[in-house]
């Protein structure tokens, strides 16, 4: 065994954060106790550790030498130490987790440090993570931003390098919802492709210590190194709350390092602690009842070959009955017998552990954090009594939405209009410059109008991304779904649903990832069909193009008007068909709320900027492939074949072309709308995204007037002039706001597609969404259309 | 007369755990948020529909449907 390997034990634990002049200014920063914390330590002593931890005491030990000279001799392992050679492999402990091999586990040659962040959710694991790589996770003041693991690079105090990964937050190592159940698979060393951790990193919530500190009391029985990063100061130190940390990391066994991620507070000590030769592996555990311990110590008897026996035992042996239907038969049988004997024993399984770890954190917090007796009301509480009343909650939350649009129309408009007039400048001038041909038309008819038709709107997608940003950092997400609550219950939805929903006004994809911390497969399920509803930010060029087309010259806050009641359209969609789907095909008992409401919190300028930077490039680097490709992909379509008949008009040419053939194709399907065969075209065009539309339409009436003069103009103005045969208006009113409509409904976003069948791992689920969504675009907007014409408008 | 459970509190009210009547599954998530037989509780505030409540526990704010607090035995403190 290397002596670097996480089962070895130096001679002491080094009292991390008590030496050099960086402590100094901690401690300035968080006033020491006066009274219990100067006390000796005798003191301290935890009233509960009398008792016997169920960790054999460690032996006074061979104390390895500080270098790492490798000493294969007796290095006492608290526990039992893994032996390469084959062991007959138990079952694995859950169908979904696959073993971790045995033998990977000693050897670690070439070693990268690996540490991994774990931590409540919403403690601030993420903007730590983001601190110490340089990276840019996506952060928010709402439980579940995290749903995926995510590793970076970072550097030690000696340069070397390790790795870093950013677990999504849990309450528990006893996982409830698919985004739990990872960072409890990689602690555990669960799955095959990713060995447990060498150390752990708890983020603690330095103004929520006492539920923070249930789930370090689980990870203290893994015996992996481990210290404990003290976030939110700066939080705790404003709301007059103080937290003894030497006290603290004395009582838990482990360093306790005070943080703030966003201005570097404890980094530098954070780097030396995980450059050391040696990791010490926590000893303190919470002490649970005998009865317990002993069934703890038989049933991980079974589990030799896991990576952390003890702490796969404590957590099967709590286990409800519901929750040990994946196990093996042969080990769902032990667990049953184990959890008998505990109950004959005047003890409940289930919540035993649980009640025997608050009972030792209670002391412990008692002991070492200090607050102001009764709190007064504070910010958020004041906040909270107008944004969640029952008159203002709503007049907040619909003026803040009106606000929002209302900016996306004013503000927006001054930077659209100069990328226009440079596109348009652009233009002219390539007509002049290129000689006349296909080159040219390619450039002008298909790149220019294509591509910069699309990136006009990247103001209004800031904008739209600040907003939203604004909100989640604001804490504000978790009110918006604690209003809104009582609505999804209606309709059966889960309350966690709102968020994923809220998201994706941004973009459907991670909206449909944060379905993650939804427990229940079914109710998961129906929250990923109906999200592609809320109208994201794609569908945002369409509704202004279209708006304008409606609404030429009418001041803006008409248009707002127009576009909020797109977005109220895909939103009461998206609750009829939860409603409908929790009725019929993913019947189930109306699911839980259970939310923590975090504090709001002033939102991280930076924070907000770097979001902004990211979505303009995910948009312009679409712009750059995507939409470049299928625009001149597009060009083609509708450039050829030519007609024969060199005097045929412009029209008559896109009619002889493939595109105009297709477009042709599907007239018939979308004439009841409305709609004419070149927004075919448009609408074929976006089944691969919303946007493409845009760029079709920009495509054809380009193509179809070349040769004219003064042609390069507003494509809203062109697409007003359009006519039919008849010498009627293309786009009436009732037109362009079925085609509207059509675009709030339906399915036309491959890359959402695809994440669908990623996330539900199958194809069928995908394609009934496309199917279902198509079909309900099509149903409304003939309604509009028909129902139009009926009532005499048009 | 029915025991007391946390839908019944008033805005302000305190209470004390006394026990819970609801699944195995949900009663373990609930402790392990804190909600230990014994613990204090303060209903905050209700949704505007009435629907879900919000709590201060162990010193942070936790909002729950009134079906689950329905199954939440509580002892009010004066
Ligand atoms: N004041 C303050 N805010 C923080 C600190 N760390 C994180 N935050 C904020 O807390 C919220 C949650 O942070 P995040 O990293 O997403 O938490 P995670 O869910 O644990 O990954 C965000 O709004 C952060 O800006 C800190 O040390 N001080
Ligand atoms: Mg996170």
């Amino acid at each position: 065994m290397t002596p670097s390997s996480p089962n070895s034990r130096p001679s002491s634990l080094p009292a991390l954060g008590s030496d050099g002049p960086a402590k100094e200014r901690i401690r300035v920063m968080l006033p020491p106790k006066p009274s219990t914390a100067q006390q000796p330590t005798a003191k301290l002593a935890h009233p509960l550790n009398a008792a016997p931890t169920p960790t054999p005491a460690p032996t006074p030990a061979p104390t390895p030498a500080p270098t790492p000279a490798p000493t294969p001799a007796p290095t006492p392992a608290p526990t039992p130490a893994p032996t390469p050679a084959p062991t007959p492999l138990p079952e694995p402990i859950a169908a979904s987790a696959p073993q971790h091999p045995v033998t990977e586990f000693p050897i670690k040659t070439p070693h990268t440090r690996r540490i991994a962040i774990a931590g409540n959710p919403n403690s601030g694991k993420s903007t730590l993570f983001n601190a110490l790589t340089g990276m840019r996770q996506k952060v928010g003041n709402y439980p579940g931003v995290t749903v995926e693991k995510k590793e970076g690079v970072f550097h030690g105090s000696h340069g070397e390098q390790m790795s870093l990964l950013d677990l999504p937050g849990c309450y528990s190592l006893q996982a409830r919802s698919p985004d739990e159940a990872v960072s409890r698979d990689v602690l555990l060393g669960r799955q095959a492709d990713t060995p447990p951790p060498d150390a752990i990193l708890a983020v603690v919530d330095a103004t929520n210590l006492e539920r923070n500190l249930y789930l370090v009391s689980q990870l203290l029985e893994l015996k992996i190194p481990l210290i404990l990063g003290l976030s939110m100061v700066d939080l705790a130190e404003k709301a007059g709350i103080s937290v003894d940390y030497k006290a603290l990391s004395e009582l838990l066994g482990v360093p306790v390092l005070p943080l703030v991620a966003a201005t570097g507070v404890g980094l530098v000590e954070l780097k030396q602690w995980f450059s050391q030769a040696q990791l010490p592996v926590p000893a303190t555990t919470a002490p649970l009842p005998e009865a317990l311990q002993l069934e703890i110590q038989q049933l991980s008897a079974l589990l030799k070959t896991h990576s952390a026996p003890t702490a796969e035992a404590t957590l099967l042996l709590s286990l409800a009955p519901q929750d040990l239907v994946p196990f093996s038969p042969e080990l769902k049988l032990a667990v049953e017998a184990a959890q008998n004997r505990v109950e004959a024993s005047g003890l409940d399984p289930i919540s035993a552990t649980v009640e025997a770890r608050y009972e030792w954190i209670g002391p412990i917090c008692a002991l070492t954090v200090r607050k102001p007796g009764e709190p007064a009301l504070n910010f958020s509480d004041r906040l909270d009594s107008v944004l969640t009343h029952r008159l203002w909650g709503w007049l907040a939350f619909l003026a803040a939405m009106a606000f929002m649009f209302f900016s996306i129309f004013t503000l927006a408009k001054i930077p659209m209009d100069w990328i226009s007039a440079a596109q348009e400048t652009l233009g002219n001038w390539l007509q002049t410059q290129l000689p006349e041909g296909d080159f040219r038309s390619l450039i002008v008819d298909g790149v220019l109008a294509g591509v910069a038709g699309v990136v006009v709107f990247l103001p209004q997608i800031l904008i739209l991304t600040l907003f939203l940003g604004v909100l989640e950092d604001s804490g504000y997400m978790a009110r918006a779904a604690f209003l809104m609550d009582r609505l999804m219950s209606k309709v059966g939805l889960h309350g966690k649903s709102f968020i994923p929903m809220l998201s994706s006004f941004a973009c459907a994809i991670p909206g449909i990832m944060a379905t993650r911390t939804i427990e229940q497969r079914k109710d998961r399920l129906v929250t990923i069909l109906v999200s592609p509803l809320m109208s994201c930010s794609a569908r945002l060029p369409v509704y202004t193009l279209l708006i304008a087309v409606l609404l030429p010259e009418v001041a803006s806050w008409k248009k707002s008007l127009i576009m909020l009641s797109m977005y109220v359209i895909g939103i009461v969609a998206a609750f009829l068909m939860a409603w409908l789907f929790k009725k019929t095909l993913l019947r189930g008992e109306t699911p839980t709320l259970l939310m923590e409401m975090p504090p709001y919190r002033k939102p991280n300028v930076r924070g907000l900027l770097v979001r902004m930077q990211e979505r303009a490039m995910v948009f312009l680097k679409r712009a750059g492939t995507v939409i470049l490709a299928l625009s001149v992909l597009l060009w083609a379509l509708t450039k050829y074949p030519q007609p024969p008949n060199p005097e045929a008009t412009g029209s008559e040419k896109i009619a002889y072309s493939v595109a105009g053939r297709m477009g042709k194709a599907i007239e018939p399907v979308i004439a009841p709308l409305g709609f004419d065969w070149k927004i075919g075209i448009g609408l074929i065009g976006s089944v691969a995204a919303r946007e493409v539309f845009i760029s079709t339409m920009g495509i054809v009436y380009s193509v179809e007037n070349e040769g004219n003069k003064e042609r390069i103009s507003a494509l809203s103005d062109t697409m007003r002039q359009q006519r039919r045969t008849d010498g009627t208006l293309v786009y009436t009113p009732l037109t362009a706001t079925a085609l509207m409509v059509f675009y709030v409904l339906a399915m036309q976003c491959l890359s959402t597609l695809a994440v669908v069948r990623r996330e539900t791992n199958s194809w069928l689920w995908p394609a009934f969404q496309f199917a279902y969504m198509s079909l309900l675009a099509y149903a409304a907007s003939l309604l509009i259309a028909q129902g139009g014409r009926l009532l005499g408008w048009h | 007369m029915s025991a007391q459970t946390l839908a019944g509190l008033g805005v302000g009210a305190r209470g004390k755990i006394t026990g819970f009547s609801l699944t195995p599954e949900l009663k373990q998530r609930l402790m392990e948020l804190g909600l230990t037989k014994g613990t204090e509780c303060r209903v905050l505030r209700f949704a505007p529909l009435g629907d879900p409540v919000e709590i201060l526990v162990r010193e942070y704010h936790l909002s729950l449907r009134i079906s689950e607090a329905k199954g939440i035995l509580i002892q009010e403190l004066v």
